[in-house]
């Protein structure tokens, strides 16, 4: 048996995205293996989110094929590879705001996570303690505060019983102590097992969870590895810190 | 972080007693043409016609989000195919639930056209399939165009005898389609449709197979108004093409649900009685009497947007018929009780 932490789950080549004239990515390669944690940074615009609406399926690569799990998802909508492990958050928060919190999070284990009656009960209850949430159940989705949205896309995304987990953004707009909170349950996540993908401009709060960081910029990936020595890559240092010579 | 012991409450001692309640009265009204007079009869065959139409209405809008004004086509057909039935010869009574499947069947089509559109636009053009439906009823040489028919084949019973079997048709199609909205709704299909009328592309990405979903509730909403079209032809007798697909089927459908309350279960029915007593008590003031349903329409919008019943959830977190899940922590305090 293939050693479990080496297995490739996901898996995408040559992925082109072009908006009419607007060309968005131009040909990432872009895996994730099983247990890993990947963070992607890169300036605003260099289409960190193009590419993670293109692995879930929420847009259509120009050219280029996705794989999950060793098959081919390239045309699977959203929901189909949402139901087959691969879950996202997104970067603004998009509750059900007229149904409560434990009814979000149902929801996910209903559809996404395929579970029925007790068990998607136990699954959206084990999604909402993860997240801090418990005690927040009964309440009206749109009456949470940006945090809890964010916890909520966090847990909702937990309920559908993920193998991979891609956040976009999720510490964008918090404060340092929030933001810090969150990376704890990520943290959890990742002890867990669960494997990671996080786009975050905040960079050290990134570096607290990333054992992998990859750099993209203008729609190209142009630094991928340890955290320590993408953060040190001349390319890296030009593209992020906004250019400039030295 | 270990998920703590917590108990899912979905019918509570009140809503239990709610529930016995609506049997005794669903009991109660199943024997109606034994109990009460003939003008008693014919109102309350109005009233579960009504009842049908908001219900229907509620599903589609306040549950999916799937904003329609041109469900007068469902209503005008389900009356139309109920007279076209008859006159091939089917017995009168069955064709009306006949002609319900029909159209009902017909919106499966019509869907993977319609559910491409998105908010206004979908609005809009069931607007637009309304007034294409009413043309091709009228191309049918058996209506004589704007004159109209009428459904004859119910003179071959004795006035009693149909006044009680068009309540017992109304009942039992108000009655089917409620227990059936409601087992839907709480139900994983209820959870996924009212989370894709909060947001689309989030129902999506947890899973939800959105199409399939809307599809399901604007073929059931199709089939509910096109029975209500139906029982009405039974109660009007007349069938005239303009009647039937006039726009004001949607409105009264708007009323109803808006007032009741959009998205509650409970307050569909309270809109369709609300309404009901209105048109009993006002109907007779011919103009004035629109103008007042309009301003109260407009009032509610304002001042209770979440209509009665939604007001009344708010306020005492009380739920009769729930299709919701409340969460309970064993052995630990209340889970806050915020609406």
């Amino acid at each position: 048996m293939a050693n479990e932490t080496e297995a490739l789950l996901l898996d995408a080549r040559g992925l082109h995205k072009r908006f009419n004239a607007l060309v968005v990515l131009s040909g990432v390669d872009f895996s994730v293996h099983a247990n890993e944690t990947v963070g992607v940074v890169g300036p605003n615009g260099a289409g960190k989110t193009t590419l993670l609406s293109v692995l879930v399926g929420a847009h259509a690569p120009t050219a280029g094929e996705v794989r999950f799990r060793g098959a081919d998802v390239t045309a699977l909508p959203t929901a189909e590879r949402c139901r087959q492990g691969l879950a996202r958050t997104h970067q603004i928060p998009r509750p059900f705001s007229g149904m409560t919190v434990f009814e979000n999070v149902l929801t996910a284990a209903f559809h996404g996570g395929g579970q029925g009656g007790d068990a998607a009960y136990a699954q959206a209850a084990q999604a909402l303690a993860t997240t801090g949430m418990t005690s927040l159940a009964n309440r009206r989705a749109e009456t949470l505060g940006l945090i809890d949205r964010k916890r909520l896309e966090l847990a909702r995304a937990l309920a559908t019983g993920p193998s991979l987990l891609l956040l976009d953004e999720i510490g964008g707009g918090l404060t340092d102590a929030e933001a810090s909170e969150l990376v704890d349950v990520i943290l959890d996540l990742k002890r867990g097992g669960l494997a990671i993908v996080w786009i975050e401009h905040i960079v050290h709060v990134l570096l607290r969870v990333a054992e992998r960081l990859v750099c993209m910029d203008a729609g190209r990936i142009i630094a991928d590895g340890a955290p320590a020595s993408v953060m040190s890559d001349p390319a890296v240092i030009e593209a992020y810190l906004g250019g400039g010579p030295g | 972080m270990k998920a703590p012991a917590i108990r899912i409450e979905r019918w509570t001692p009140e809503s239990r007693v709610a529930l016995a309640l609506a049997l005794i009265v669903a009991a109660l009204l199943a024997v109606g043409p034994l109990l009460f007079d003939a003008n008693i009869v014919d109102r309350l065959t109005t009233l579960f016609i009504y009842v049908i139409l908001a219900v229907m209405w509620n599903a589609l809008v306040g549950y999916c989000g799937l904003v329609s004004i041109g469900q007068q086509a469902f209503f005008g057909l389900g009356a139309y195919f109920a007279v076209r039935l008859a006159d091939l010869g089917f017995s009168v009574y069955p064709s009306l639930f006949v002609a319900a499947l029909i159209v009902g069947a017909l919106s499966l089509p019509l869907s993977t056209i319609m559910l491409r559109l998105k908010g206004g636009e979908f609005a809009i053009g069931m607007w637009v399939v309304a007034e294409l439906a009413h043309l091709l009823v009228n191309l049918d040489t058996l209506i004589n165009g704007e004159t109209g028919t009428s459904l004859i084949a119910l003179n071959a019973y004795a006035i009693g005898k149909r006044r009680a079997l068009t309540y017992w048709c109304a009942f039992a199609a108000m009655a089917g389609l409620l227990a059936v909205v409601f087992v839907l709704l709480r139900g994983p299909t209820g959870a996924a449709i009212q989370a894709i009328r909060d947001n689309e592309q989030a129902a999506e990405s947890i899973g939800v197979r959105v199409t399939r979903a809307k599809r399901l509730v604007f073929m059931l909403s199709a089939t509910g108004a096109a029975l209500a079209g139906s029982l009405w032809v039974a109660t009007a007798v007349t069938f005239q093409p303009r009647t039937y697909f006039s726009p004001q089927w949607t409105a009264y459908m708007i009323f109803m649900a808006l007032v009741g309350g959009l998205g509650t279960f409970e307050g569909a029915i309270l809109g369709a009685v609300v309404f009901f007593l209105i048109e009993a008590w006002f109907g007779g003031a011919g103009v004035w009497y629109l103008v007042g349903l309009g301003a109260a329409a407009l009032v509610f919008a304002l001042a209770l947007p979440r209509g009665i019943w939604g007001w009344v959830e708010d306020k005492t977190a009380l739920r009769l018929l729930p299709v919701g899940y409340r969460v309970k922590l064993i052995g630990e305090p209340d889970v806050d009780k915020g609406a």
